[in-house]
């Protein structure tokens, strides 16, 4: 007797395109999924509630671990809620420092983006284009904190080390390099037929879903909403560089390819004016106490990271670790939308869905 | 020499030259496929800003595949509990079998071919087309649901390709007038390589055999990013490597077929180069086949399955009998003028 039924398929968290230990439990029919489920916290670490017993600098090392590919914004968002706090004036130099730096991290944080998206859909050479460009960025950023990848590089009022002696230039140069391999970024894919079929039009949401989900970053932008914290909310010294906002209509993968290339142009264009107006001298350290000691009461910042908005809440009693830390994960809010994507949709597609996304799973596990 | 070996009374001597020659050209394809492999991974490695394999056997690499297949050879040989354990042990040899079988026909010379049957290139395709039987016992019999999945994919890509395949040699089989593949070169010989007068065959057979041979932009049986390793996902050690030597024989097999099909076989581009060994214009041809393949590889992304169908299906199909019509008329019009 012939019969179908529904099968049960278990994506991850073993699986090389979720990028990180995140998990699917699918129920397919035939080549349909008829329900996704995501499965998170296979890298829970519990940073918010180990940050209750950290004195404030101690606390940005576990920042870097959230988000990992753009560990500079991680940083920031810290630092800059214990600012507002305690109402501190920061110098010229040391904010300068601090935007090229997350600029150079939302660069590489793109580029790693769009590596693992082409490798997902199948292509491996750009995965590799991308990472010689994003290995420049970080060996300058490694010049900058001595890290890789967990730079530990901001602290409350400043940042740790001053750039070294021609740094500045050298990033002064990057900028040029990376128009031109950006070119062949979009000779290589963006125009290629095979690409187009396979993300034009795959996991569209409107723009009502978008804000109803409370997505953000380029998962937001891609729907035609024009709401950008470096624009929106200046922060930092955002409000002195002229920069777009690039917004895409289609709210689909393809849209989000546009939005986040476009970005990359974006970031060098502020770069390149950072790069100019950088002040010859200053300090780069605000004069902050030894022992950071946040005034009683309670701040939400957000800012604008390479996912999205990411936002830090911390309420304090005046001691010197904070009562209580909250983010709000940017990878966590968007990865929401997923199981309304994916439900009805053919297997082939979820890759596509999933990479367009654009998670990371430190940031989403928290 | 095989020719009167073929007519003699068969006797033991006979038997034992047969083994031993078809011994060598075992020996000859597997040396070429470690070779081929190698290449493929330098070149990639040269597109990929990499070095590629650049430890085992000097700088460049020369013993990597062997100290790969060594390794694979040493593996401990793991069956799934629940595997349907013949079919499981059965399929890499199905699959890997007809890769050897299929290049007894082809004519790497004039003088050097195995087996000068009149229904070559019938006999390549009919025997190619078991591989596909291959793969799909051995997903169906993993017990495995991403091997099912992709030897499901891998049946329906095969045979959805396999027909525009057989479709645009039917174009050269018109302008050559036999199936037999010397007589296809000889024919080149006269007219002038196919590639020039069936561009349109040239294109479907290049696109189907990327296909058939399972390779990027149609690696879809094993894309890796979607179902990890599809059809051989619980295969490892030296069943696995029969999959993967299959596979690459099959890149032997499916150049040196272009070759002869299409880019006249062992002879020399012009008259006056006819000095050099037909041997090294095979060879010639035949890498720049190869080169050409991985170049594909390396720069495409994947289709989906269901757009793979559509093009197979609603593209290469059509244009593949379009083409069997042109070339009818051409010849109609050739043999009225």
């Amino acid at each position: 007797m012939l019969r179908t039924e529904e099968m049960l398929l278990n994506v991850g968290p073993q699986h090389p395109s979720t990028h990180g230990v995140f998990r699917l439990v699918l129920k397919i029919d035939g080549e349909i999924i008829k329900e996704a489920k995501p499965v998170i916290g296979y890298l829970h670490r519990g940073t918010e509630k180990l940050a209750e017993n950290l004195q404030y600098t101690q606390i940005i090392p576990y920042t870097d671990r959230l988000d990992y590919l753009a560990a500079m914004t991680n940083n920031y968002v810290l630092c800059h809620a214990v600012e507002t706090m305690m109402d501190l004036k920061i110098p010229d130099r040391a904010e300068y420092l601090r935007v090229i730096a997350m600029e150079l991290g939302r660069v590489a944080s793109h580029l790693v983006w769009w590596g693992t998206y082409l490798l997902d859909i199948g292509a491996v050479s750009p995965f590799l284009y991308a990472f010689r460009e994003r290995e420049m960025i970080i060996n300058m950023l490694n010049e900058l904190s001595g890290a890789r990848l967990t730079f530990n590089y901001m602290r409350v009022g400043g940042v740790k080390w001053d750039a070294p002696e021609g740094w500045i230039e050298k990033v002064g140069e990057f900028i040029p390099y990376m128009r031109e391999q950006l070119k062949g970024y979009h000779d290589l894919v963006t125009g290629n037929e095979i690409f187009m079929n396979r993300v034009k039009g795959v996991g569209r949401y409107t723009k009502e879903d978008a804000i109803n989900y409370s997505l953000s970053g380029a998962n937001l932008r891609c729907t035609g909403v024009k709401w950008d914290l470096r624009k929106d909310e200046p922060y930092s010294i955002y409000d002195r560089f002229d920069f777009d906002v690039p917004v895409q209509e289609g709210g689909d993968a393809w849209a989000r390819y546009h939005v986040r290339l476009a970005e990359l142009e974006e970031s060098l264009k502020i770069l390149e004016q950072a790069v100019e107006q950088f002040p010859k001298e200053g300090e780069i350290l605000a004069k902050v106490p030894k022992i950071i000691k946040a005034p009683k009461g309670e701040a939400y910042v957000r800012i604008e990271s390479p996912r999205g908005e990411i936002g830090c809440y911390i309420a304090s009693d005046g001691k010197k670790e904070p009562y209580r830390l909250k983010f709000r994960r940017p990878s966590f809010y968007n990865l929401q939308i997923l199981p309304k994507l994916l439900e009805g949709e053919n297997i082939a597609n979820l890759i596509a869905i999933l990479g367009a996304i654009d998670i990371v799973l430190g940031e989403v596990d928290g | 020499m095989v020719e009167a070996l073929l007519q003699s009374q068969p006797g033991l001597l006979n038997f034992g030259i047969f083994f031993l020659l078809a011994t060598v050209l075992l020996l000859v394809v597997l040396g070429f496929v470690t070779y081929a492999i190698l290449a493929e991974r330098k070149v990639m490695g040269f597109m990929q800003l990499r070095h590629g394999p650049n430890q085992v056997g000097g700088r460049w690499g020369l013993l990597q595949t062997v100290a790969d297949v060594l390794k694979l050879l040493l593996k401990e040989d793991t069956i799934p509990k629940l595997a349907d354990r013949p079919l499981f042990i059965l399929a890499p040899v199905i699959a890997f079998a007809p890769a050897f079988m299929v290049l007894a026909t082809i004519p790497l010379t004039d003088h050097l071919q195995f087996a000068d049957i009149g229904v070559g290139l019938l006999y390549y395709i009919a025997i190619s087309g078991l591989t596909t039987v291959g793969v799909v016992t051995g997903g169906w019999a993993s017990n495995n649901k991403y091997a099912l999945l992709g030897g499901m994919r891998a049946a329906a890509q095969m045979i959805s390709y396999e027909i525009p395949l057989v479709m645009s040699v039917i174009g050269v089989i018109l302008f050559a007038g036999s199936l037999n593949l010397n007589d296809i070169v000889a024919a080149q010989d006269d007219q002038g390589w196919f590639i020039l007068w069936q561009p349109i065959a040239f294109l479907v057979f290049i696109i189907a055999s990327v296909a058939e041979l399972n390779r990027t932009p149609f690696d879809l049986p094993e894309a890796e990013s979607e179902l990890v390793a599809g059809f051989h996902v619980e295969y490892s050690g030296f069943r696995w490597a029969f999959f993967m030597l299959a596979e690459y024989v099959y890149l032997f097999a499916m150049a040196s077929l272009t070759t002869v099909l299409f880019l006249g076989g062992w002879l020399p581009p012009f008259d006056f180069l006819g000095f050099i060994p037909g041997a090294v214009w095979f060879a010639l041809k035949f890498s720049v086949v190869i080169f050409f393949l991985v170049w594909i590889r390396v720069t495409f992304p994947r289709l989906r399955a269901d757009q793979l169908m559509e093009f197979g299906w609603k593209v290469l199909l059509p244009v593949a009998l379009a083409n069997i019509f042109l070339t009818a008329l051409v010849k109609e019009l050739l043999k009225l003028f």
